[in-house]
């Protein structure tokens, strides 16, 4: 557990002027022979070394599209479009092997079922061991011993017996805390992780939280992390993006955003979810459904749903403002 | 087909080609929990009170069910699933009962039970002074009047609605079974679609896969009222769905409550939408009812060291105020071979000897809050009884 401490350079202190993730203008159009989806519509995002930013947004808003495009996981029949830099490496033009070497080595992933992330033949042990043979070219020994660590540093309760389960014999906390063992294995600059706690029950999910929040400090890893869920963005962000209709209509600060958005859609969210004692008030919602990405928005997207909708909504796409430095949202009235 | 009565009318699109009518043959047999629900029942009056305001509109006392595991090459049971392991509560008239706990605490068998979807291994269930499931002629109620009576949402909105009839067809098919006219059980099926929030123009002819989840869920809620119920079971209603659809979801269940004097069963892992939702909240940890209450003495004052851990684990709202310690470890045990004693005790911070040798009874703290602890019943033998009980 230690060992994998003193390996990893502390990268906290050493924030260097170079963002660790940049995205600029990335779209991602899915292109079959009935029809044409644009998941993401120009997304710019970066990410400092050891910073944690959430993305936030309902089902369908392509925060987890974007996240498969910052890993090239997207089927052959997705066009990305833009630039994506991890690490000073442009992933956009990296070959099959650089692929193979970047994932898992420079970038892990964590997702939100781990039954079906795990593979369901193979005992944790062994999973966790491949990932670091694989890329260190260490032994099979060498590479189980590895996976003890790894397994105790995600608190694994007797770790050298769990090294042997496979992953149905785990309950969903363990088998989560085991995907973090395997995603952590080659010490990542980056982690993404995808609703990883959404499955989980409410005292394993702080648990699951907390765990994460702890090894991003102590690894200095940078985390990207995708929920729908604002409390749980509380928890561990430390800036948020909202990304709605495929693109990101506001970012900033996690308090500054909670505690008062800027754009009309963070702030109808913010009041359409229950929390605290809101008995016997009438829940604010956010009438309509979001739009069909079939056709490229025109105007601003949130418009036919936005309560202070005007002429200039209906007509133009809102280009970014940032009223206060370090925040930004897309809205004419900002 | 086969569990419907034979006097049931023929479904609605019977005049499909005989290919479909066999497709929607094997659909019904695998959705026979749906069948049940709409089975039987010849009246479709709304039902009246009898027992008057003060009598509870649903009694369960010690229900029980324990599903076996056979293993084996003779098939012997191996183990036992403690799903339901004496459950005891009242549902009064009128109110909104929350159950919440985490998964495998046996929420949803409780729900299945109440709905009668699984029959329990022992126990009684009375709804409004009768008893569920007994002959008429001996003061009970039937199956099938319970059924008309109390109806059920799930969380699954997809699954639960037949994919190949217009949600119009969806929602008269019930009352027609229980002997509505065609032509009236279209018009009041059209009714609960405006009373959901769905214009019967633009959707009464739609499919399931044309509504978004949201929609959807109305559909089911409407298909829930279609019957009259007074009763009404919520399976996690809007546990799948957006936040800012969740938020409409609820609204219109707090409508419809009001509009039609509806009573509630609300099930949810969500402690927020319990809290807004609830009059009275019931905990449930491994089987068992740990604590019951009013809502407000739930939230603001935990007893049971399970709904405190359960509360504090809720994620903060404010990045100002995150918590550092887990407030519990581990994950819920497995019902299969629960702990003696109480069976919050692997987990509890609090546990001592007595924890493991006694199961505790519930201490009534006043004012209908219940909790089954040992710390909160005086003379337990818990060293810290006799002060929280002072």
């Amino acid at each position: 557990m230690n060992a994998i401490m003193e390996k990893q350079p502390i990268a906290t202190g050493t924030v260097t002027a170079k963002p660790l993730v940049t995205m600029r203008d990335v779209g991602v159009k899915f292109v079959t022979r009935d029809r044409t989806v644009h998941a993401v519509n120009g997304v710019d995002i970066d990410l400092a070394a050891g910073e944690v930013l959430c993305i936030l947004g309902e089902s369908g808003s392509g925060k987890s599209v974007t996240m498969r495009a910052l890993m090239r996981l997207l089927p052959r029949f997705a066009q990305v479009t833009g630039r994506i830099e991890v690490a000073g490496r442009d992933v956009v033009a990296m070959t099959e092997p650089e692929l193979q070497e970047f994932r898992g080595g420079d970038v892990a992933m964590i997702f939100q079922e781990p039954m079906t992330a795990l593979d369901p033949v193979f005992t944790v042990g062994r999973q966790i061991a491949e990932a670091v043979e694989r890329h260190e070219g260490v032994s099979r020994q060498a590479g189980m011993a590895r996976a003890l660590e790894l397994l105790e540093l995600v608190q694994i309760p007797s770790a050298k017996r769990r090294l042997e389960a496979y992953p149905h014999e785990l309950s969903g906390g363990l088998r989560q805390r085991a995907m973090i063992a395997v995603a952590l294995a080659c010490k990542p600059k980056l982690l993404l992780a995808d609703e990883p706690t959404t499955a989980l029950d409410a005292t394993v999910q702080i648990q699951v939280l907390l765990l994460l929040r702890k090894l991003q400090e102590q690894l200095g890893m940078g985390v990207i992390f995708v929920t729908h869920d604002l409390g749980v963005a509380g928890e561990i962000a430390d800036r948020v993006a909202v990304m709605y209709a495929g693109k990101v209509v506001e970012e900033g600060p996690v308090g500054a955003l909670m505690g008062g958005p800027l754009h009309p859609y963070p702030r109808g969210l913010l009041g359409a979810t229950v929390h605290g004692n809101m008995r016997g008030q009438r829940l604010t919602t956010i009438p309509g459904a979001p739009p069909s990405l079939e056709t490229l928005p025109k105007a601003c997207a949130f418009a036919p749903r936005c309560t202070e909708v005007e002429a200039i909504c209906e007509t133009a796409i809102p280009e970014p403002r940032s009223p206060v430095p370090g925040r930004m949202a897309r809205c004419f009235k900002v | 087909m086969h569990r419907l009565p034979r006097s049931s009318p023929p479904p609605a699109q019977s005049a499909c080609s005989p290919k479909l009518h066999a497709m929607d043959r094997v659909f019904r047999r695998g959705g026979t929990a749906l069948a049940k629900l709409v089975a039987m029942s010849t009246s479709n009056a709304p039902a009246e009170d009898r027992g008057g305001p003060a009598q509870p509109l649903l009694i369960l006392k010690d229900l029980k069910k324990h599903f076996p595991i056979k293993g084996g090459i003779f098939g012997a049971t191996v183990a036992t699933v403690r799903a339901v392991d004496g459950v005891s509560f009242d549902v009064h008239k009128g109110e909104t009962l929350g159950i919440v706990g985490e998964s495998g605490c046996g929420k949803s068998t409780t729900a299945r039970l109440l709905m009668r979807l699984l029959d329990p291994d022992a126990g009684e269930m009375v709804f409004d002074g009768e008893g569920v499931g007994q002959h008429s002629q001996t003061g009970g109620m039937p199956l099938k009047e319970y059924r008309r009576q109390v109806q059920m949402v799930f969380q699954d909105s997809y699954a639960s609605l037949n994919p190949r009839l217009p949600i119009e067809d969806t929602l008269a098919f019930a009352p027609k079974v229980h002997g509505v006219s065609d032509a009236e059980a279209r018009a009041r099926a059209r009714d609960m679609l405006a009373a959901v929030g769905l214009a019967p123009g633009i959707y009464a002819r739609r499919y399931p896969h044309e509504l978004s989840g949201g929609q959807r869920q109305r559909v089911n809620i409407a298909r829930a009222l279609a019957l009259q119920p007074r009763l009404v079971l919520l399976d996690e209603p809007v546990s799948a769905l957006d936040k800012s659809v969740e938020a409409q979801v609820l609204n219109l269940l707090v409508d419809l409550k009001e509009k039609f004097g509806l009573t509630y069963v609300f099930i949810s892992h969500d402690l927020n939408v319990v809290q807004y939702i609830s009059d009275r909240v019931l905990v449930m940890y491994l089987g068992q009812v740990v604590e019951m209450g009013p809502v407000e003495a739930i939230y603001d004052n935990p007893t049971h060291p399970y709904t405190q851990a359960l509360l504090a684990s809720r994620p903060s709202m404010d990045p100002t105020k995150r918590r550092t310690e887990p407030p519990l470890t581990g994950d819920p045990p497995n019902p299969i071979n629960p702990p003696s004693g109480c069976r919050f005790r692997t987990r509890c911070p609090h546990a001592e000897g007595v924890c493991e040798a006694k199961v505790p009874v519930a201490a009534d703290l006043g004012g209908g809050h219940l909790a089954a602890c040992h710390m909160a019943s005086p003379g337990s033998g818990h060293s810290l009884a006799r002060r929280l009980a002072a």
